[in-house]
């Protein structure tokens, strides 16, 4: 099934980059990863294609993904004692951390689903846009702005991109999966100097 | 009784439509958030014109806690009754909408007693958070505290059933992954079949009540219409979008669970306003008693729990999994990314009164602000969900 919607968007919008992500639960969702670059058009194809006609977008979230080291076993040759020889070497890798959006899609008409998009950002720190999808479907409207709010996603295109749940002073992304709660949690410096000293001790 | 001064006209609805001024001279309040209609403590920011509403922005995070991030911490069953707190009405639905979702990720089977009961007590959830909904949309137009203290004597009775299996009245905490918690306490079938057989007298003494009231008609037809293909784009679910006539219901849609054994209706809207939103729960409530019926008639013997599932040092295999079902208030689902460990990577619940509110300022435009408390009553929402 996912096979074929792949080939249709292929199809349908030239030049776009998808790539099939397994999912190896029993449940047996699997996902489509969408280049950010082309995802407005891809969500307008899908909704609008009569064949899928996936007008009902349900459940959008984020995911954070922490920067990762890989260590690979790499046979590498090696000159000992004037012989060369092959030798087992672990070198490591670093492999960057992302924000993603997942978007569920269904379609009240067909009534099939869940179509799984998935959109990446590049990094966690300053290359965190993505386009929004809330003009294709409405319903992603109050979810983004809850991504925004607590993942730290930059959403281009959305009409109304302010913090949801957070109040609009606060500063962090709770949701991250490097996010420090605060000692204190009042939001004004207060007097307690052995809280602001603790505080200090904890983000040193 | 005439509406002719408060019903608006096509022009007033509009986003840009303020009536012979300028917006400087629109009067700005904030709705709550200490305000009886709100159910809890949400705010909205409105600006009127006269009596008439020109913006309306929901404001949310009063009861915010970050569930998600909470549950991420625990492990997947210490999470179970965590998700009660969330639409604190309905309980044992969030159970199943969770117990589901892992059920998917790590593949569970659930036993054939268990899915029965499991149906009971959502359909019975469903009867009383209808039926206190109606009660609470009626004491805000005014009837002051009758219909709903007859919808909480009903809804009484399908507590005390409730207390009877799991030992609390609305912090149920009663699915596991694989089954339910405990066996049914000896006469609970028949103590149930008796609050099923009565409860269609109820059902009829509200409705001679209520649907041909004149006042109740003349405050809720044709008010907050809610169109079609707006509904869909926005992710609306539940009653609010069956009123506007969107046959979509996920019990039938996914047959989750068993119920495609049982002969049900859905019941449609056709225009969209307060009265279908009403009626539709009515009229849902009466299907809820067939499915009731049904599955107290078939119920079979045997065990409750799957004996495969594990309880302790419970790890489901790396993946994802979105399960979803029909709550009382529209589409609850559960989004679970586990990566092999005791506590789900990622929790997300798909909260659906947070995401029906979306058309709230939609519905609300042009109407007087008695009116944006009745239309805000009908989206039927529970704050521990919305701000989580």
């Amino acid at each position: 099934m996912l096979e074929k919607i792949k080939a249709d968007i292929e199809a349908a919008v030239p030049g776009c980059v998808l790539e099939m992500i397994p999912n190896g639960s029993p449940s047996g969702q699997h996902s489509l990863l969408v280049s950010p670059a082309c995802a407005v058009e891809v969500a307008r194809f899908l909704r609008d294609s009569p064949d899928l006609h996936l007008n009902y977008c349900s459940n959008v979230s984020g995911v954070d993904w922490l920067d990762t080291e890989i260590s690979e076993k790499v046979k590498v040759k090696k000159r000992a004692d004037g012989v060369e020889q092959e030798v087992d070497e672990i070198r490591k890798r670093q492999s960057p951390g992302f924000l993603e959006a997942v978007y569920h899609l269904y379609s009240m008409e067909k009534k099939h689903g869940p179509v799984i998009l998935r959109l990446r950002t590049e990094n966690r720190t300053d290359k965190v846009h993505l386009p929004s999808l809330t003009p294709v479907w409405r319903s992603a409207e109050f979810q983004e702005r809850e991504i925004f709010d607590l993942y730290g996603i930059i959403f281009d295109g959305h009409p109304d991109l302010r913090r949801i749940l957070m109040w609009d002073e606060f500063e962090d992304h709770p949701m991250r999966k490097d996010y420090i709660e605060p000692d204190d949690y009042e939001y004004e410096p207060t007097a307690h100097d052995d809280v602001l000293v603790k505080a200090k001790l904890h983000n040193a | 009784m005439t509406r002719e001064t408060t019903t608006p006209t096509e022009e007033e609805m509009s986003p840009d439509f303020i009536d012979g001024g300028s917006e400087d001279e629109l009067l700005e309040i904030a709705l709550g958030p200490h305000h009886p209609s709100t159910h809890g403590v949400f705010r909205m920011d409105v600006a009127l014109d006269g009596e008439r509403v020109v913006k309306l922005k929901p404001v949310f995070g009063y009861l915010h806690r970050n569930h998600e991030k909470i549950a991420e911490t625990a492990s997947y069953l210490s999470s179970m009754p965590y998700t009660d707190r969330l639409d604190y009405m309905c309980s044992l639905t969030n159970n199943w909408a969770y117990a589901l979702a892992v059920e998917k990720l790590a593949g569970l089977q659930v036993p054939e007693r268990a899915e029965y009961i499991r149906v009971i007590t959502a359909e019975l959830t469903r009867l009383q958070n209808h039926a206190s909904t109606i009660g609470f949309l009626t004491q805000e137009m005014g009837a002051s505290g009758t219909p709903l203290m007859y919808a909480f004597r009903e809804r009484e009775k399908i507590l005390d059933l409730f207390e009877s299996l799991t030992g609390s009245r609305m912090m149920c905490n009663y699915m596991r992954f694989g089954g339910c918690r405990v066996e049914l306490p000896s006469g609970w079938l028949e103590q149930t079949k008796k609050v099923v057989d009565a409860f269609p007298r109820f059902l009829d003494e509200y409705e001679r009540l209520l649907t041909g009231n004149e006042i109740f008609m003349a405050r809720a037809q044709g008010v907050g219409l809610l169109r079609k293909e707006l509904a869909i784009n926005a992710g609306v679910t539940g009653p609010m979008l069956r009123a506007s006539g969107v046959n979509y219901d996920i019990r039938k849609v996914d047959k989750y669970g068993i119920y495609d054994r049982f002969d049900f209706k859905i019941p449609l809207g056709e225009h969209g306003d307060v009265y279908d939103r009403y009626m539709i729960r009515m009229l849902e409530m009466r299907e809820s008693l067939k499915i009731l019926n049904q599955a107290l008639r078939d119920i079979p013997s045997g065990p409750v729990m799957d004996v495969k599932a594990k309880i302790r040092g419970f790890r489901p295999p790396a993946g994802e999994a979105y399960g979803r079902i029909e709550s009382p208030k529209g589409e609850l689902g559960f989004y679970l990314i586990s990566d092999g460990s005791p506590n789900p990577y990622r929790y997300r619940v798909r909260p659906p009164s947070l995401i029906n509110l979306t058309v709230l300022e939609d519905m609300c435009r042009g109407y007087s602000v008695a009116d944006t408390i009745v239309i805000f009553g009908t989206v039927d929402i529970v704050l521990g969900e919305v701000d989580r």
